[in-house]
């Protein structure tokens, strides 16, 4: 039973991996702490629950990391995925933490997997969680409540009323009905926004409506938002989001890993009026893949197809949907509902520009086309054996970069520079101090481990004082 | 294998799961999966066999219910079992012997109790029967030797053929094409069985009743298991000592027969407790309801077979002794006539299913991007 009058130690706002890393840290330090998630119990652990592994830095190899990833090189893919946008203070804290965090994972009761198959080969600079993130959110959810630590499910928190940088008290939504949560530290662990489609509106226009979100629908910046209005200093460019191409046909929220398709550096991609836009073979695909979302977006009705032949089906990972399959190019537009003649053209065009070479999926290989606009410039081979295969594609959003300012000891920054009195965060909803743009695997998940343990031991600190 | 709702539910699952595979550290189950894109009905059979029902791709599945997706591998994999248990199942018109699983199972036990105690009353005087015996023989001077071990060598024997024709109609669907059994593959399969290594969930233990891991299923099945497998050696030895030494029994209770008939019983007995105890209070959202009756059916009858073993034992040179003989035989006769139409099948198709996975994981590489 939840006391409502009651004055905690803590608050933990959300309930993925950050929150729960900083409520259990929290516990573990003894205060009395509340943790309260939007979601019912089914869906808890927000988008953590769609992942997989943790970007992890190791001197040596260990049980189940091989070789080793040293802090420059961690580093070095940082500041190459983030073009320099990011903190190299909170970043090298970040790392170096992370190279020292998994023995208390381990004791809350988070596993992992010893070795990878798959496609994506990480397994040097990431520890996979065995069973996939929710499995991850289960065991930390077990441990906080043999802890003792007080969690609400169904619980939305609306209002964190804040006076001189100061939370005094929090209104929420608790199964319905409305509430005031008194605690002395607070920590925001709420993620982004990007399955509020309004707000996306707000720098997307109507295309956002055509957005998918890959992940939990209950990330709806509400916090964020209300942080951000009280004079909480932003980070992030609001404007952007991370977003790639996934399966057209996944459902809007929580489709998670399976809508995910690695078919565009073998095919060509044709946007709704049957025209190539950008050059598939440009890079190997785990450094592609995540800008195809963006430019999947740009295109009328924010579609793109996919377009494969009988031989390079098997070369990538399909989505879960099956393939559009059709005996010739005009009954596959036919069945994607483009135009038949322009589409035929296209694949002509393409075709005539392929120049030979010797094809080679594994390295950048020496096949591509010549006087074509865009060009493909590597595994371009002629789309002439049938049936043909195709898969619709649409902006798939996996999270926001903006976010509220935090020190390094995951205190929450206000405008004016000052920390905040009592307000601390971690997880997505700060992340964008760190990564301001791009992506690197298992990194959101680093981020909110180390920043949740941060905060969460700083706020039973600053209560228990 | 048929195609039912239960195969269609499963092929859409094993697409979803083959395209997240989160799960490969689990089990046996999904890296059999990654070497597949298409899935038939013969090899969700083999799959749904070679699931161990430890459920942990169920809490750790981002797709379980209430998500659209709706993942439910556990109960679904549970009813495409029963469905191999009725489709291989041998005579065929027996078949549906697997429909009504429980009903069978329990009334067979009661029929076999009943059956074997008026057999023994209408033969024997009451003096004979309610009287105490004592001295090698005594047993048989209640029931007759012969008629014991003739009814449980056919009864067993026929068992066992019952068995070994289902194995083979599963096997000739679902080892199509896999290669040959080659001495290694044997030896993992058998390993395989012998640990329940599939019941570890990759080493940290299974979702047995809550979300919470524990190795509680494992270690019960393995108290039954071998608490099967001792009771059945001291019969084997009882019946060497009987015709080749010439010792006839009861045997006194630090011989052989004895020493491993009682750890035998007791392990079943704390095997098919736990396991029972288990099914009641874990949560029933990744279990097949409608086959509780059969599950339930079936440990029940086994720790009843314990149960009266063990009093017989206590009780044998007392007045009892000829009604719990009856009692105690008339279990083990429904135990024998039920082997190959009980949730005991279970076994020799898991048994298979790890043969062929042992063979498949030495030929054949995974179905991914080549």
């Amino acid at each position: 039973m939840v006391d409502f009058s009651h004055t905690y130690d803590v608050l933990v706002v959300g309930g993925g991996n950050a929150a729960l890393c900083a409520a259990i840290t929290a516990r573990q330090a003894g205060a009395s702490v509340l943790l309260l998630e939007h979601a019912p119990k089914a869906f808890r652990g927000g988008n953590s629950r769609h992942t997989r592994n943790f970007r992890s830095m190791h001197e040596a190899p260990t049980a189940v990391l091989t070789e080793a990833y040293s802090e420059e090189e961690y580093w070095d893919d940082l500041k190459r995925v983030t073009g320099g946008n990011t903190d190299e203070a909170l970043a090298r804290m970040t790392i170096r933490e992370s190279s020292k965090v998994m023995p208390w994972m381990m004791d809350c009761g988070v596993r992992f997997q010893p070795s990878l198959t798959g496609t994506l080969n990480l397994s040097r600079t990431n520890a996979f969680f065995l069973g996939g993130g929710k499995a991850l959110v289960n065991a930390y959810y077990l441990t906080a409540e043999r802890l003792g630590v007080d969690i609400l499910y169904d619980t939305e928190v609306r209002e964190l009323h804040m006076q001189d940088g100061f939370v005094t008290h929090v209104t929420v939504t608790a199964h319905g009905f409305p509430e005031t949560v008194r605690a002395k530290a607070i920590v925001a662990a709420s993620g982004g926004f990007q399955a509020n489609i309004e707000w996306l509106k707000e720098y997307w226009g109507a295309a956002a409506d055509n957005f998918l979100i890959r992940g939990t629908p209950y990330a709806k910046g509400g916090v964020l938002k209300n942080l951000l209005a009280q004079g909480v200093q932003p980070i992030g460019d609001p404007t952007q989001c991370h977003c790639v191409a996934i399966d057209a046909r996944a459902p809007k929220f929580d489709g998670g890993i399976v809508t995910r398709l690695d078919s565009v550096p073998f095919s060509i991609m044709v946007n709704q009026d049957a025209e190539r836009f950008y050059d598939e073979g440009e890079d190997v695909w785990p450094k592609r893949y995540a800008i195809w979302g963006r430019l999947t977006a740009q295109q009328p009705g924010q579609i793109a197809y996919s377009i494969v032949d009988a031989k390079c089906l098997k070369l990538f990972m399909p989505s879960v949907f099956p393939a559009i399959k059709a005996d010739s190019i005009a009954e596959l537009a036919k069945k994607l509902g483009l135009d038949a003649a322009k589409l035929e053209q296209t694949v002509k065009t393409y075709n005539a520009a392929v120049r030979p070479g010797t094809f080679n999926d594994k390295i950048l290989d020496d096949c591509r086309t010549e006087g074509l606009t865009p060009p493909k410039t590597h595994w371009a081979r002629r789309i002439d054996e049938p049936p043909y295969y195709a898969y619709p594609l649409r902006p798939g959003i996996t999270f926001t970069y903006l976010g509220v300012k935090v020190n390094e000891r995951a205190r929450a920054i206000m405008k004016d520079g000052k920390p905040s009195g009592n307000l601390f965060a971690s997880g997505e909803i700060m992340a964008g101090s760190i990564l301001g743009k791009g992506y690197l695997a298992g990194f959101g998940m680093t981020i909110g481990t180390v920043f949740g343990r941060i905060a969460g031991a700083e706020a039973a600190k600053y209560a228990r004082n | 294998m048929r195609a039912t709702e239960a195969t269609a539910d499963a092929r859409r699952y094993m697409e979803i799961c083959n395209a997240c595979r989160y799960c490969e550290g689990y089990c046996a189950v999904f890296p059999a999966m990654e070497l597949r894109r298409e899935f038939t009905d013969g090899d969700l059979g083999y799959l749904a066999n070679l699931c161990h029902n430890c459920r942990g791709c169920f809490y750790a599945c981002q797709y379980a219910p209430p998500h659209e997706f709706g993942i439910n591998l556990p109960k679904t994999f549970a009813q495409i079992r029963n469905q191999t248990y009725e489709e291989y199942a041998w005579p065929p018109p027996l078949a549906g012997m697997f429909r009504r699983n429980g009903l069978v199972v329990s009334m067979s036990t009661a029929l076999g109790i009943a059956a074997v105690l008026i057999l023994t009353m209408l033969w024997q005087s009451p003096d004979v029967l309610y009287g105490a015996h004592t001295g090698a023989g005594s047993f048989y001077a209640v029931i007759p030797y012969h008629a014991m071990v003739s009814v449980g060598t056919v009864t067993f024997v026929y068992a066992l053929l019952a068995l070994a024709m289902g194995f083979a109609n599963f096997w000739r669907d679902a080892a199509k094409g896999k290669g040959a059994v080659e001495g290694a593959s044997l030896l993992q399969a058998l390993c395989d069985i012998f640990t329940l290594r599939n019941l570890s969930g990759g080493g940290h233990g299974c979702n047995d009743r809550d979300e919470a891991f524990s190795e509680s299923r494992r270690w019960l099945h393995h108290f039954m298991f071998y608490g099967f497998l001792l009771c059945f050696a001291s019969t084997s030895v009882a019946t060497i000592y009987h015709h080749w030494l010439g010792w006839v029994a009861p045997y006194e209770l630090l011989s052989l027969p004895v020493v491993l008939g009682t750890a035998g019983g007791i392990g079943l007995l704390i095997g098919t407790a736990g396991l029972i105890w288990l099914k009641v209070t874990g949560d029933q959202e990744p279990t097949a309801r409608e086959l509780l009756g059969a599950d339930m059916a079936l440990l029940v009858l086994l720790a009843l077979a314990a149960f009266t073993g063990l009093i017989l034992l206590g009780l044998r040179s007392t007045g009892a002794m000829g009604v719990l003989l009856a009692i105690h035989l008339g279990v083990i006769l429904a135990l024998f006539l039920t082997l190959p139409y009980s949730k005991m099948v279970h076994g020799v198709y898991r048994g298979a299913a790890l043969l062929i996975y042992a063979i498949e994981k030495r030929h054949a590489a995974p179905a991914h991007a080549e």
